[in-house]
């Protein structure tokens, strides 16, 4: 074999060609994590001697000519958010430390039936309330480029596993942007679907409202291979690839682009002339009322979390991590006037970016406005102002968990430091195919030069 | 109750519980709150809306 297998794809190919095993995949994927997981903190728990076992179990399938599905020996991991049946979903918290789930989340199973190999399951913020994986009781997840810095959150054990070569794919959750923005800071591929396209349960909670489950991937194929086992079959993108030059793609700049570092803005508008060098359609568009979106997801996802936290936080209070604890003692503060107001708003901003999509296959925009922000960091400087890191994390992809459309991160470019910059694709409500073949398009045209950066990704990274 | 109002009591019952800590993060929320409730989208009893019909309705 020339090289080890970088994507899903150019993985499930090898199998198939028996180029390579599924033993020798996990056993490759397991020793990264010995070397690395004690300076990543990427995994919370690791599967081996099942992952193992599967393995084998898998080569001797397909050595029988037996395919169970796209994803057959292929090592993932999970966010330790969803149920695998017999262990704990932590969520990254003491409250959950006698838990035991009593059968798999829906979508574990479908991954499981075509053929993926659960090796483990990641770090996070804890349950999820958070966006740098800093508040975790496990301690944080780290960056694979530097560890000084966050992976991104709240899935960024998921990230981070991905992107050092400690699996081929990962499942996170996105309630304000946990898929995209460690997917951005990663160089990965992160779709968050159409709200209310994936199950979600036996899926640990944030707000329902809010609440997305999707892949972490290392390329839009392998994110559409994710996306169609989860949907049950048949909704991978279909028909040719896009014409580039018959592609129109609205750019939302005015509030997006209002705080942003000046590095992934460069990147940015990088990524943009590429594309309208490739022959794309660019043209500005606005969301009026994107200003007002902080404010409607605050008053969501804080009643939303409190109203689930609400007894354990009476009764074990010390056993969340004392941010987690606070933020979730403020949601128990929100009037319902306010929640209804709030609720209100989500519906015009969803009927805002149905109008700026009017006509145009997808928006683009960034994905998150900084680079990997560095662990412990309170605030960081955009230009000459110093803004709170939290402030500043949501402030791209948060809109999307509000209004339900499905978006996409991948990788456009890095900073001069060798941090991977992220574009941000938007689809027409509820079309996550849709979505995903103008995501190939784009990726197509700026994922090369983002390419430049990976070297650190771990084995296998030969694109 | 007004955010003003609001803000009073539950910085006070915040500090009765023991969780001082909470009062920045309850300012900062009073924000959000006032921003919300002053967006020219809200509904009106009146009639009166800027943005015209809900935008909720016969959804």
């Amino acid at each position: 074999m020339a090289a080890d297998p970088h994507t899903i794809a150019d993985l499930s190919r090898a199998l198939q060609a028996r180029e390579t095993t599924a033993e020798a995949v996990v056993e490759r994927c397991l020793q990264r994590i010995a070397e690395r997981n004690a300076t990543l903190n990427a995994f919370i728990t690791v599967f081996g001697s099942e992952a193992r076992e599967q393995a084998r179990e898998a080569d001797r399938e397909m050595a029988a000519g037996r395919r169970l599905g796209p994803l057959h020996g292929v090592p993932i991991s999970l966010k330790d958010l969803f149920d695998v049946r017999g262990t704990a979903t932590t969520a990254a918290s003491r409250v959950r430390e006698h838990h035991v789930a009593d059968a798999d989340a829906p979508s574990v199973a479908a991954l499981r039936e075509a053929g993926a190999i659960v090796i483990g399951k990641t770090n996070l913020h804890e349950f999820a309330f958070g966006t740098t994986n800093e508040d975790s009781a496990f301690g944080p997840a780290r960056h694979p480029h530097d560890p000084n810095r966050s992976p991104g959150g709240s899935s960024g054990g998921s990230a981070a596993s991905v992107a050092d070569g400690m699996c081929f794919a990962s499942m996170g959750t996105d309630t304000g942007g946990s898929i995209r923005i460690p997917s951005a800071v990663c160089g990965l591929v992160g779709l968050k679907p159409a709200f209310g396209e994936l199950s979600t349960e036996g899926v640990v909670p944030l707000s329902g409202t809010l609440d997305h489950i999707g892949p972490i991937c290392r390329c839009v194929e392998d994110a559409a291979i994710l996306y169609d086992v989860l949907r049950g079959g048949g909704a991978r993108p279909a028909g040719k690839p896009i014409d580039l030059r018959a592609l129109r793609l609205g750019v939302a700049r005015s509030y997006f682009m209002a705080l942003l570092d000046p590095q992934v803005a460069a990147a940015f508008d990088a990524a943009c002339e590429r594309l309208r060098d490739a022959g794309a359609t660019l043209e500005e568009v606005s969301i009026p009322h994107a200003g007002d979106v902080a404010a409607i997801y605050l008053h969501i996802v804080l009643t939303e979390a409190a109203a689930y936290h609400a007894k354990t936080l009476e009764r074990r209070p010390e056993d969340y991590t004392p941010n987690v604890r606070i933020r979730l003692e403020m949601g128990r503060y929100v009037l319902g006037e306010d929640y209804a107001r709030a609720m209100r708003g989500r519906e015009l901003i969803r009927r805002e970016v149905d109008a700026a999509l009017e006509d145009r296959d997808a928006l683009l925009l960034p994905a998150l406005a900084i680079p990997a922000p560095k662990i412990g960091a309170a605030t960081v400087r955009i230009g000459t102002v110093e803004e709170p890191v939290r402030n500043v994390m949501l402030r791209c992809t948060q809109v999307f968990n509000v209004s339900g459309h499905p978006a996409l991160s991948l990788p456009c470019g890095s900073t001069t430091e060798g941090l991977p910059v992220g574009a941000q694709l938007v689809g027409a409500s509820g079309d996550t195919p849709g979505l995903l073949r103008v995501a190939r398009a784009v990726e197509s045209i700026v994922a090369a030069r983002a390419a430049a950066h990976a070297g650190y990704l771990g084995p296998g990274r030969s694109r | 109750m007004t955010v003003k109002a609001w803000l009073e009591m539950a910085t006070h019952d915040a500090e009765r519980r023991g969780l001082p800590e909470l009062k920045p993060l309850l300012e900062a929320l009073a924000k959000a709150t006032s921003a919300l409730r002053t967006a020219e989208w809200n509904a009106d009893a009146t009639g009166d809306a800027a943005l015209g019909p809900d935008p909720g309705r016969g959804r």
